[in-house]
């Protein structure tokens, strides 16, 4: 068993190393060579991620989530949804503009946390606003523009999520593939659309969100232009 | 190293790899435990609320021996509680989320306090609100709140009726209607620095409507004075209207001829209007308005006309088209 790891372990690497090739030295093992970078980084961020969860469900069962409990999870899901939404959107501008590439290794977590989250925002205005008042909340569909487009921005996500594995790349193959994840970035408007309509008057939170939206579109723009 | 290693038996030597491996491990969970808590924190700063405010300790404002059991305008639900009445509240003067004003109402100094009455009266005059508080008897009126957000209470308030106020000022044969205006002081109201709303708040209602025995100016509510963040010291409460009709920390009160331009009207005068009366049947353009959800309880409810006093007042609107006149 252990002899397997450290066979593997031990596997010269076909990538580049820092530490060179892993023989003759006498020095000691060269260890992890080939390892994953950043091994840390996806598990830290699904460890932080579900932070907003652990503590709603701590609030509520402390009945620390104030005189409207319901409207604040709501609030705080679908922020939450739309937070991981952006910083998902935010990992291919990064590595154009700054050349970083450690995002690129959690932007699907990121994408599926927004997936995760919009689904308990969404779950939250059915069973728990609406108690599964299907009169209600088809009126509220078809009729308030803000429900309108929050539910469209899910039913965006939800395929984007459920392809989000590599076995669906190989099967729609990358370039259909690529095309169809870029409804993301149709979601991602409509989500900010539907928390700018839904609050009263005070949209400074909302513009906030929405301005890192277009700044993030309009670099991919940009660079997309320059490609053309 | 290697005859270190040599004299002591092999099962007993921890294998080199695992052993960096160990120490690797370690690394790797504290930077894992490092990156979920930076991302948590962050999360929780922008999201979530920190735990609510405590409720405020007022004292009382009239023996519990003088409030009657009941009145003839109370209305037969349970109470929302103190807790909540105190730390729920739309008060944009200080700050747009709820929990807000009782967190940080408590820069509203409250005595000295005057209330200007003028316009069209006869008697105008600026009232010492200690003055104003002997003048007409305390009552305790259980009126149910509907908030056009589509959320509700039933609160104890405690105040006079609006019509004793009109009556003792004498409106003139030109005053149709009555105009109230908060306080503005962007140092006692911090929320008064962003232009969200054009401040100082003014409401208005027509001169019939403040003459209704519903209407009343509060002091106080359960028994005690009026906290901050709920108005004080003198806060106008229409329970047929929706909540924001009901202005707080009154300074003015103006009789005209012309209808008063309120606030949320003014602001988004597709969505609020001048009446507001409580209406299942018109929804507000962005939500609906036939049910809403009493605070403290789970499922929602169907909103009645008039927020249930269209007996009393419905009379007030008879031949108005209330699709028009929002």
């Amino acid at each position: 068993m252990g002899s397997n790891v450290a066979a593997s372990e031990r596997a010269p690497s076909a990538g580049p190393s820092i530490s060179g090739p892993g023989t003759g030295s006498g020095l000691g093992p060269k260890v992890r060579r080939n390892a994953k970078p950043l091994p840390w980084l996806e598990p830290g961020i699904f460890l932080g991620g579900l932070v907003p969860l652990v503590s709603l469900v701590l609030q509520a069962s402390k009945d620390a989530l104030g005189a409207n409990p319901i409207a604040q999870a709501e609030n705080e899901l679908g922020l939450t949804a739309l937070i991981f939404l952006i910083a998902s959107l935010a990992c291919t501008p990064a590595k154009r503009l700054l050349g970083w590439t450690w995002q690129m290794r959690v932007r699907r977590e990121m994408g599926l946390f927004a997936f995760f989250y919009a689904s308990l925002h969404f779950s939250t205005y059915l069973f728990l606003d609406q108690t599964l008042d299907l009169g209600a909340i088809a009126a509220d569909i078809a009729q308030r523009p803000f429900i309108t487009v929050g539910f469209a921005a899910f039913v965006l996500l939800a395929p984007v999520a459920f392809t989000s594995t590599n076995g669906w790349v190989k099967r729609l193959g990358f370039r259909r593939w690529q095309r169809m994840h870029q409804l993301v970035y149709v979601a991602g408007v409509l989500a900010v659309v539907h928390f700018i309509w839904r609050v009263k008057i005070d949209v400074s939170q909302p513009l906030t969100y929405a301005a890192i939206l277009a700044a993030l579109l309009a670099v991919r723009a940009a660079f997309w232009l320059r490609k053309h | 190293m290697r005859r270190l290693f040599a004299d002591s038996p092999s099962s007993e030597i921890t294998p080199e790899l695992l052993y960096l491996n160990r120490r690797e491990f370690i690394k790797n969970g504290a930077y894992a435990f490092g990156t979920a808590a930076a991302v948590g924190g962050g999360l929780l700063w922008l999201v979530g609320k920190g735990p609510p405010p405590d409720p405020p300790e007022e004292p009382p404002l009239v023996d519990a021996s003088a409030i009657a059991a009941t009145g003839p305008y109370d209305a037969d639900e349970p109470l929302t509680s103190y807790k909540d009445v105190t730390t729920y509240n739309n008060y944009y003067e200080f700050g747009v989320d709820k929990d807000q004003p009782a967190r940080s109402a408590n820069t509203l100094q409250t005595r000295p306090w005057t209330v200007s009455v003028e316009g069209e009266v006869t008697k105008p005059q600026v009232i010492d609100i200690d003055t104003l508080l002997r003048w007409f008897p305390l009552e305790q009126r259980i009126y149910r709140m509907r908030c056009v957000e589509a959320w509700s209470m039933v609160i104890p308030w405690l105040g006079f009726p609006l019509a004793d106020l009109v009556r003792r000022v004498e409106p003139t044969g030109k005053a149709k209607f009555v105009e109230f205006t908060t306080l503005l002081d962007s140092k006692q109201m911090p929320g008064q620095n962003v232009a969200i709303l054009d401040w100082p708040y003014v409401e208005g209602l027509r001169l019939d409507e403040a003459l209704h025995p519903l209407a009343l100016l509060a002091v106080g509510v359960y028994g005690k004075t009026l906290p901050h963040q709920n108005g004080a010291p003198l806060r106008l409460v229409v329970p047929w209207k929706y909540g924001f009709k009901g202005i707080k920390s009154i300074v003015k009160i103006r009789f005209t001829e012309t209808q008063p331009q309120n606030t949320w009207a003014l602001a988004a005068p597709n969505e609020y209007g001048f009446y507001a009366n409580v209406n299942p049947e018109v929804n507000h353009p962005r939500w609906s308005q036939a049910t809403e959800r009493r605070i403290g309880e789970f499922q929602k409810r169907g909103t009645l006309p008039f927020n249930g006093y269209a007996e009393e007042v419905a009379g007030l609107y008879a031949g108005m088209d209330l699709r028009k006149s929002f």
